[in-house]
């Protein structure tokens, strides 16, 4: 690991403060991905912005027909939250199965989202969900908020400070780990938002997360897995590596986004 | 049996300090002065080097020292050896290159030691290293096993022509051509023994010291055995005559095979020590474990299986290229030869057998021992053409298994080994009722109502263990002898310290050999202390590798302890004022029918020490007392193991629904442990099966140097195991122990892959059998897929 200089401000004000000001910052929210790359000096941030004692990035609550969930909330907290339990069970799902216990005691909501991994589950949720990603600045829709692999529309200096997702009648996400990392080679959330029938998948895409309007107009007309019979990924726009090539993946959008909607209560 | 003797299953003594944290590991240790090595290592897997610049690491801060291949020949530093001579089958010597602790003129895989650079720290070492200059001129790389030895390919060493190391063979070619052409029933498989990445928990590491008072050395190390360690350094690199270099293998967390070898970073440590006058440490992070272990397995192998018109089987002969890597690793050559091909008869009676092996460079990480060492690939191949002729000729397997199995013993196989004891039946009878096979049909009828593919899958395994008689493994191209030694020293009070030559790295030694001593000595558990891995508190040992430890090792305090009660018994002797002849000793009680008097163990050997009822013409005083042990045979440890699994043809994710171990180890010391190492090895073997699988790309990067790639087994990967043992004692030691280490690696990938064949109705999965590689094989029949 190369130095660096540590900062842990106490409000988000004063980590954008500190993130505009300084040379090469980095924001810490759980650091699953920033560290260990750290570790292996493959990246080497002059300035580390620990974000983990702000206490307006934190809380779980439902407020009206939206569910808000603080950024620095971990995946255990959202795992373990009662009031996720109650509005949207099958984020409840999804964030019991990131990781292991370790990742989820320190990986956070914001962080991940953050990061837009190709392969991270909460992005297929907040797309699904149409959930709006807000910011110290302003708000951002799902749809413009994930811009390919580990790209998002934050600014330099921009910090999310909390996610508020519409309450779904529906909602499952299906997840084949990948055998090694466990994360996901193909996850599908699904949704009946209140703004309509919603598909998206992670782990699968070269462009990233995605929505498959094709799945959703199929759910459209009938929310049954049978409705997405014969619907698959499409292998030319599909990620290919040693665990799971393009066609291999292609299929398993099919049967994780039909596991989902069975998972749904369909 | 007593409550802590043989076959008692006592806690281990060990764990106490291991889950208290309280162990001392090499990287737990640090020495006054200390400094760090950094290693700066090839990004090619195949380049010329042309020239390396340390002039800005040098200038790095809290540089101390920087150093090259150049630096090590300069100070007539010895190469690494390949410690096992083949001879290939025109009777020519294998074609070894140069294997230099640091880059001399080329590199030869990803991870090839370059440079070494010594730091105050580590971060300055890092800081210094990254300023290391290196001028490398790439070569096309030689990656693939199937066609390294193509003329087309590029040549890795100039010592070996087509990248062949050797062309070995083992048994009677013309035999076995001639009972093919008699066969009603000839199978044939093509088979991939996957190369796996052996990932102790605990990374290797080392601490050179150099004493400049006494010139002598000391090196720490993550070492399964360290008296072979300090052979090696001193009679071939030369790093310091053998009396002045002291090896200590402290606490090890896992070795699998991988520490057995003699590596580079370890001789750097030592001569960087004297070098720069500070003791050197290095800790390999898991990075390095991935790129710069000893890899193991790695073959391609085509088989056959001849068996006649009543389902007798004939003959077997194989055909296997065997990936050697960039360089021999200390013990390479052997396990692809003679560690592989005389296990070839499995537990059955075949007539005929023929084997040929070539022994391949590739521009890969050297490939040498990994739990179980030979005995898993030929059990595989074994096991497989078992499995695919029996369903070839319509016969249940279990059914040709058992119709062909070896009953009655000795029995000499035409491929060497000489097989002294077994049951093969009572296993078979056993697995079958505890695995419920009758139940099978009803079991897969269920599977299909949601789905699903069930399976059941065979490996009937031998191994062969205890190693090895010194004069067989001499003449078989060893150049070493394979005995252990071991040394009882009685404290006045009775208590006794036992210093052993085999190396505990997780096997339990502290408490299993306390155990014999127990019992034999009849004293309490707690009054025994195992001491190991130090040279110079263990005179020699040969180390803990090849389930050798309880066979061989125990065999060495056994026959010490025969020696201290022999001498004993000569004190009561004394004591009891009656002939020494009349002297009994049992359960701790020295006793004579020449007097009612009796004495414990504990009197009497205070009385060794204290020597006031003898005098020296008669008797020397003290009681301690050494032996060697040589085994007259290897042990043949065997089981039948049972997979049963459920396949989702949707996604190709298979889950292991069932395990059914029956093992033969002959004596258990303590069936516990015993069972512990069953468990590991089936989660080794299954994780070869599914999981496990190193691969390189065509320009021999390492694809899976992480475990983001790199699928180890995890708990949830496994059921919960039905483990159960039968017991034939071995005759060539005297305890009747064969050995348990290896046996649930060596024995589960058959069993899983022939599992997934049953479920799929067809023959062709390969290992890693991963959900894509098993959804494109359920999916065969139905669809059609491009090439794979």
């Amino acid at each position: 690991m190369y130095a660096f200089d540590y900062h842990r401000p106490s409000s988000v004000a004063e980590a954008a403060r500190l993130l505009a000001g300084s040379q090469e910052g980095k924001l810490l929210a759980g650091g699953h991905t920033l560290l260990p790359t750290m570790k292996l000096r493959l990246a080497g941030p002059k300035n580390l912005i620990d974000l983990s004692r702000i206490a307006e990035l934190r809380g779980i609550e439902r407020r009206g027909g939206d569910l808000v969930i603080g950024a620095m909330e971990t995946h255990d907290a959202v795992a373990s939250s009662a009031a996720v339990q109650g509005a949207i069970r099958g984020l409840t799902e999804l964030a019991t199965h990131i990781g292991d216990q370790h990742v989820r005691h320190r990986g956070t909501i914001g962080g991940s989202v953050a990061n837009n991994d190709p392969a991270a589950d909460y992005p297929a949720a907040v797309l699904a969900l149409n959930a709006t990603v807000v910011t110290n600045k302003r708000e951002i829709k799902a749809d413009d908020f994930f811009k390919g692999l580990f790209a998002t529309a934050l600014g330099a200096d921009e910090i999310i400070t909390r996610i508020v997702f519409p309450i779904a009648s529906k909602f499952a996400y299906a997840k084949f780990a990948n055998p090694a990392s466990r994360y996901a080679l193909v996850g599908v959330a699904v949704a009946q938002a209140p703004s309509g029938v919603r598909v998206a998948v992670t782990g699968a895409s070269a462009a990233g997360v995605y929505r498959a309007t094709d799945m959703e107009a199929a759910l459209g007309k009938g929310w049954s897995a049978q409705s997405l019979s014969g619907l698959a990924g499409d292998a030319t726009k599909m990620l290919s590596d040693i665990h799971a090539d393009a066609q291999y993946r292609a299929h398993l959008v099919g049967v994780m986004a039909q596991r989902a909607v069975a998972a749904s209560g369909a | 049996m007593t409550a802590t003797g043989i076959g008692a299953p006592v806690k281990r003594k060990e764990d106490q300090r291991f889950i208290t944290g309280k162990g001392q590991y090499t990287d737990d240790i640090n020495r006054p002065g200390q400094a760090y090595a950094v290693f700066v290592r090839s990004p090619h897997a195949h380049a010329t080097l042309k020239n390396i610049d340390l002039s800005a690491a040098l200038k790095s801060p809290g540089c101390l020292g920087a150093f090259t291949g150049a630096d090590l020949a300069a100070d007539k530093v010895g190469t690494l050896i390949c410690g096992w001579m083949i001879h290939s089958k025109d009777g020519s010597p294998m074609k070894a290159g140069v294997h230099p602790a640091l880059a001399q003129g080329k590199v030869r895989y990803v991870g090839d030691h370059v440079a070494v650079v010594i730091g105050e720290t580590l971060n300055a070492a890092k800081d210094a290293a990254e300023k290391v200059s290196v001028d490398y001129d790439a070569l096309p790389a030689v990656t693939e096993l199937a066609s390294a030895q193509n003329a087309d390919q590029p040549q890795i060493h100039a010592e070996a022509a087509n990248n062949t190391v050797y062309q070995w063979h083992l048994g009677d070619k013309a035999a076995v051509a001639a009972a093919f052409a008699g066969a009603k029933y000839v199978t044939k498989i093509d088979l991939i023994n996957n190369r796996l990445i052996p990932n102790a928990i605990e990374p290797r590491a080392a601490i050179g010291e150099w004493d400049a008072g006494n010139d002598s050395l000391t090196l720490y190390t993550t070492s399964q055995n360290p008296h072979v360690t300090r052979l090696v350094l001193a009679a071939f690199i030369g790093l310091a005559p053998e009396h002045k270099l002291r090896v200590i293998a402290p606490d090890v967390g896992g070795g699998f095979g991988s520490k057995i070898f003699i590596y580079a970073e370890e001789t750097v440590c030592l001569w960087a020590a004297r070098k720069v006058g500070r003791p050197v440490k290095w800790t390999g992070d898991r990075s390095e474990a991935f790129l710069a272990d000893a890899h193991g397995r790695d073959h391609v192998t085509h088989a056959e299986l001849a068996v006649d018109a009543n389902g007798k089987i004939l003959a077997l002969r194989a055909s296997t290229k065997a990936n050697l890597g960039g360089y021999l690793s200390t013990f390479a050559s052997s396990v692809p030869t003679y560690l592989y091909a005389p296990l070839l008869s499995g537990q059955y009676d075949i007539p005929a057998i023929y084997c040929e092996v070539d022994g391949v460079y590739t521009n890969t990480a050297p490939v040498d021992a990994y739990r179980g060492a030979g005995r898993p690939e030929a059990t595989f191949v074994v096991e497989r053409l078992v499995e695919v002729a029996a369903r070839q000729i319509g016969m249940d397997p279990a059914e040709f298994r058992r119709q062909n199995f070896i009953k009655s013993f000795p029995h000499q196989t035409p491929v060497i080994m000489a097989y002294d004891a077994g049951d093969y039946e009572a296993c078979l009878n056993k697995a079958l009722e505890l695995a419920d096979y009758k139940g099978l049909g009803a079991r897969k009828a269920e599977s299909a109502k949601k789905g699903l593919k069930r399976g059941l899958g065979f490996s009937a395994y031998i191994e062969a263990c205890g190693i090895a008689p010194s004069q067989a493994v001499g003449s078989l191209g060893a150049g070493v002898g394979l005995w252990e030694s071991a040394e009882v020293r009685v404290n006045p009070t009775g208590s006794v310290e036992v210093l052993t030559g085999s190396h505990s790295h997780g096997q339990g030694h502290e408490t299993t050999f306390a155990q014999l001593v127990s019992q034999r000595l009849g004293i309490p558990i707690e009054q025994v202390t195992i001491v190991h891995g130090d040279t110079d508190k263990v005179q020699f040992g040969m180390g803990t590798y090849g389930s050798r430890s309880g066979a061989v090792g125990m065999s060495a305090i056994f026959r010490a302890i025969d020696k201290v009660i022999v001498k004993a018994k000569k004190v009561a002797g004394f004591v009891l004022e009656v002939p020494e002849e009349t002297v009994d000793f049992n359960d701790g009680i020295f006793s004579s029918k020449a007097t009612n008097k009796t004495l414990t163990f504990p009197e009497v050997a205070l009385q060794a020490y204290i020597a006031h009822k003898f005098t020296g013409a008669q008797l020397e005083p003290g009681l301690k007392e050494g032996a060697f042990f040589d085994p007259t045979n290897f042990t043949f440890p065997s089981g039948v193991h049972i997979c049963e699994l459920e396949i989702d043809p949707a996604t190709g994710a298979t889950r292991i629904e069932r395990w059914t171990a029956v093992d033969d180890f002959g004596t258990l010391v303590n069936p516990m442990i015993v069972e512990g190492q069953v468990h590991g090895g089936i989660v080794q073997g299954v994780g070869q099966a599914l999981l496990e699988g190193a691969v390189y790309n065509k320009d021999g990067q390492l694809v899976t140097a992480s475990f983001m790639d790199y699928t180890m087994p995890r708990a949830s990967d496994v059921p919960s195991f039905k483990v159960a043992m039968t017991s034939t004692p071995c005759p060539s030691n005297p305890l009747g122990i064969k050995g348990c280490g290896e046996a649930g690696a060596i024995a589960a990938p058959a069993a899983v892959i022939n599992a997934i064949t049953d479920a799929l109705g067809h023959e062709g999965v390969a290992m890693p059998a991963t959900p894509q590689a098993v959804w494109r094989a359920a999916n065969r029949s139905t669809q059609k897929l491009a090439a794979e």
